[in-house]
């Protein structure tokens, strides 16, 4: 029984991170249209900002040598400001251009980036240590859960409830609502569009940021890749969600989180290594029963 | 006004032309850089060749369909091992391939029938995998093949007894020469040209305009991207198998993210419109990527040694592409084939009639 309880808390940790990218990659899509890649990137640099850039394995912290709060808050700064940037630089100039030209830019963006992070800091995996006492096990009713687990899932129900509220009770959570529902239509009813788009790309920063700190601290590694499996992750939890729909994002992220440890767990030992595929195909099967996700929303629908 | 039945030789020159306006130049390079070039200009005139052929050939299904594509990679990837299964290292296969079926693993397969399977595997495997993403529209299907593209990168990391994992086969004979390239460059350009011209083309293309409006005309959006993307993973395969025969090693690292990222590269910059686009992406891409290779592995200036940090390279590819995107968000081509203006005697001929 503890076993199964176990397996569940696993399963509920890693869906909550998918979910927090998936509704990271949401937030944008609800108002732009863009499926964006370089996501993957912004948790990858929010991690590497720990770092003094050496090419050393070991190297010293930057960030991560500051005191925790200073800490955090550094490593989320950098994170939106990279978000804003790219939406300014790369994004801006491409809104009105149709979604499949936004995601091959989102693509090439991440790239960029990821060529970038290596040219600075090299492409060999490091460590990093990092909120290490957090590893420790903590016992809640015969079941341990480590540390990292527990933060991930607290982090995330905060962060959940934290936008929620933003969207539900702030004039700008309004009006991102509204964005998504129908752009052109809360535009000509005077909502900023530069503005609410900046704020949902740096709205998916702060989410970012929070994925990049809370993955270092699971792993303890830095790698060039390391933000590619959440954020691909994330992409099929926003499919499989619907797409543009924030609670179909959230959802989605949830199953694909469960679904990796149930088959993790239950696979035979010789299939385990295929877990991946197994998901993605998992993710295929679910789009071909509802080709609009789980959850549609009326902005999904064509209209002619 | 058709008055007699045999076209004129000027016709056909006009049906052609798109066609030729790519394959002479293409000719051209080989036989100067053939006579002239050194040998690190002629390595790179034959993978600019056989780019062309994968890019044509992601081109039969983007470019007409308009449906972006990350899995192409997987049926070039399925291509390439196939025929390494069938061709590589007769020694080797029983111990380091020990999980192929005995009729592979105990024995080679000639070059030109292993070839041909590779490709109808390739081709195969493009239309299963159509059968069930095809049924998605727009951006739902993108993402799909994009997990297409992940499915098979785990499964062949993994397989380690059929496909070594994640490590390289080496052995493969290398066969493929500048002609040899060229040849199934010219293949690729004529396939393509004459199948987007066809009535299925011109279907799909409409689709790519309308969905709603090509739907209500009786076009099947599910059929038409279906057949325009098992051709596409015919000549994807085909690329693949020339790539692995002539690098001489396979491997899944190199049909993953990054070699994508390129053949993306390359359709968006010439135009993912228009089958020129395809094929002049493929240059300009390949020029810059070798020049900033050159650049990067050092020159001397005056005297003095200079180079760019490696790396320089991805980050500039990367950066034109986007400028493209921003600047000139057709392509270089902007979706034109290369044709001689309207024949003005025709307009003529409709007024006076």
């Amino acid at each position: 029984m503890a076993n199964i309880v176990q397996v569940l808390v696993d399963a509920i940790a890693l869906g909550s991170l998918y979910a927090l990218v998936a509704l990271a990659i949401g937030l944008v899509f609800g108002v732009m249209r863009l499926v964006n890649f370089a996501q993957a990137d912004y948790i990858t640099i929010g991690a590497y900002a720990l770092v003094v850039p050496t090419a050393s394995v070991t190297p010293p912290l930057l960030l991560g040598a500051l005191p925790a709060a200073v800490m955090i808050g550094g490593v989320l700064l950098v994170v939106v400001v990279l978000a804003l940037l790219t939406e300014r630089v790369a994004f801006r100039p491409l809104r009105n251009s149709n979604p499949s030209t936004l995601l091959i830019s989102s693509f090439a963006v991440s790239y960029f980036l990821q060529n970038l992070v290596m040219l600075i800091h090299t492409g060999r995996p490091k460590s990093v240590g990092i909120g290490q006492s957090l590893a420790n096990a903590v016992e809640i009713g015969g079941v341990r859960v480590p540390g990292v687990q527990l933060l991930t899932m607290v982090v995330t129900a905060g962060l959940l409830v934290a936008l929620v509220l933003f969207l539900k009770r702030t004039p700008l959570g309004v009006q991102m609502r509204a964005a998504a529902e129908n752009f052109q239509m809360a535009r000509l009813l005077g909502m900023p569009a530069n503005r609410v788009i900046a704020l949902a790309f740096a709205i998916s920063g702060l989410l970012s940021g929070a994925v990049s700190l809370l993955l270092t601290i699971q792993t303890g590694t830095l790698d060039l890749r390391m933000g590619l499996m959440p954020v691909v992750y994330g992409f099929f939890a926003t499919v499989i969600g619907g797409m543009g729909s924030l609670p179909g994002a959230a959802l989605g992220g949830f199953l694909v989180g469960v679904a990796s440890v149930l088959l993790q767990t239950y696979l035979p030992a010789d299939l385990r290594p295929f877990r991946d595929a197994g998901v993605f195909t998992l993710v295929i099967l679910i789009l071909l029963v509802r080709p609009q996700g789980l959850i549609v929303t009326s902005a999904a629908k064509e209209r002619v | 006004m058709k008055s007699n039945a045999m076209p004129s030789l000027a016709s056909i020159g006009r049906f052609w032309l798109p066609v030729l306006a790519l394959v002479v130049p293409l000719v051209l390079i080989v036989v100067v850089t053939g006579q002239f070039g050194g040998l690190s200009l002629q390595r790179t005139v034959v993978e600019m060749l056989i780019s062309i052929v994968i890019v044509v050939g992601l081109y039969v299904f983007v470019g007409n369909s308009g449906i972006i594509s990350f899995g192409h990679a997987t049926f070039m990837a399925i291509a390439a091992y196939g025929s390494a299964w069938q061709t590589c290292c007769e020694m080797l296969k029983p111990i380091t391939m020990s999980g192929l079926p005995h009729f592979l693993r105990d024995q080679s397969i000639p070059l030109l029938p292993s070839a041909i399977v590779s490709v109808l595997l390739a081709g195969a495997a493009a239309f299963l995998t159509g059968l069930v993403i095809m049924r998605l529209t727009g951006l739902a299907a993108s993402i799909a093949t994009l997990a297409v593209l992940f499915i098979l990168n785990v499964v062949y990391s993994n397989w380690d007894s059929v496909t070594m994992g994640s490590a390289s086969i080496v052995g493969l004979p290398t066969y493929v020469t500048a002609w040899l390239a060229l040849g199934c460059a010219v293949l690729a350009i004529v396939v393509a040209y004459l199948y987007q011209i066809s009535a299925f083309g011109l279907a799909i293309r409409a689709t790519r305009e309308d969905e709603v409006a090509a739907a209500a005309s009786g076009i099947s959006l599910y059929w038409s991207r279906l057949i325009a993307f098992t051709l596409s993973g015919f000549l994807v395969g085909l690329g693949g198998v020339l790539q692995a025969h002539y690098l001489g090693t396979v491997s899944i690292n190199n049909f993953f993210l990054g070699f994508t990222f390129l053949a993306l590269a390359m359709l968006i910059v010439g135009g993912m419109g228009s089958l020129a686009g395809a094929v002049v992406g493929v240059v300009v891409i390949t020029a810059m990527v070798d020049i900033f290779r050159r650049l990067e592995g050092g020159i001397s200036i005056g005297g003095q040694q200079w180079s760019l940090p490696a790396g320089t390279q991805e980050l500039i590819i990367a950066a034109f592409m986007l400028l493209i995107l921003v600047f000139r968000k057709d392509g270089i081509m902007a979706g034109r084939e290369i044709a001689l203006p309207q024949q003005p005697q025709r307009e003529k001929g409709l007024i006076n009639g």
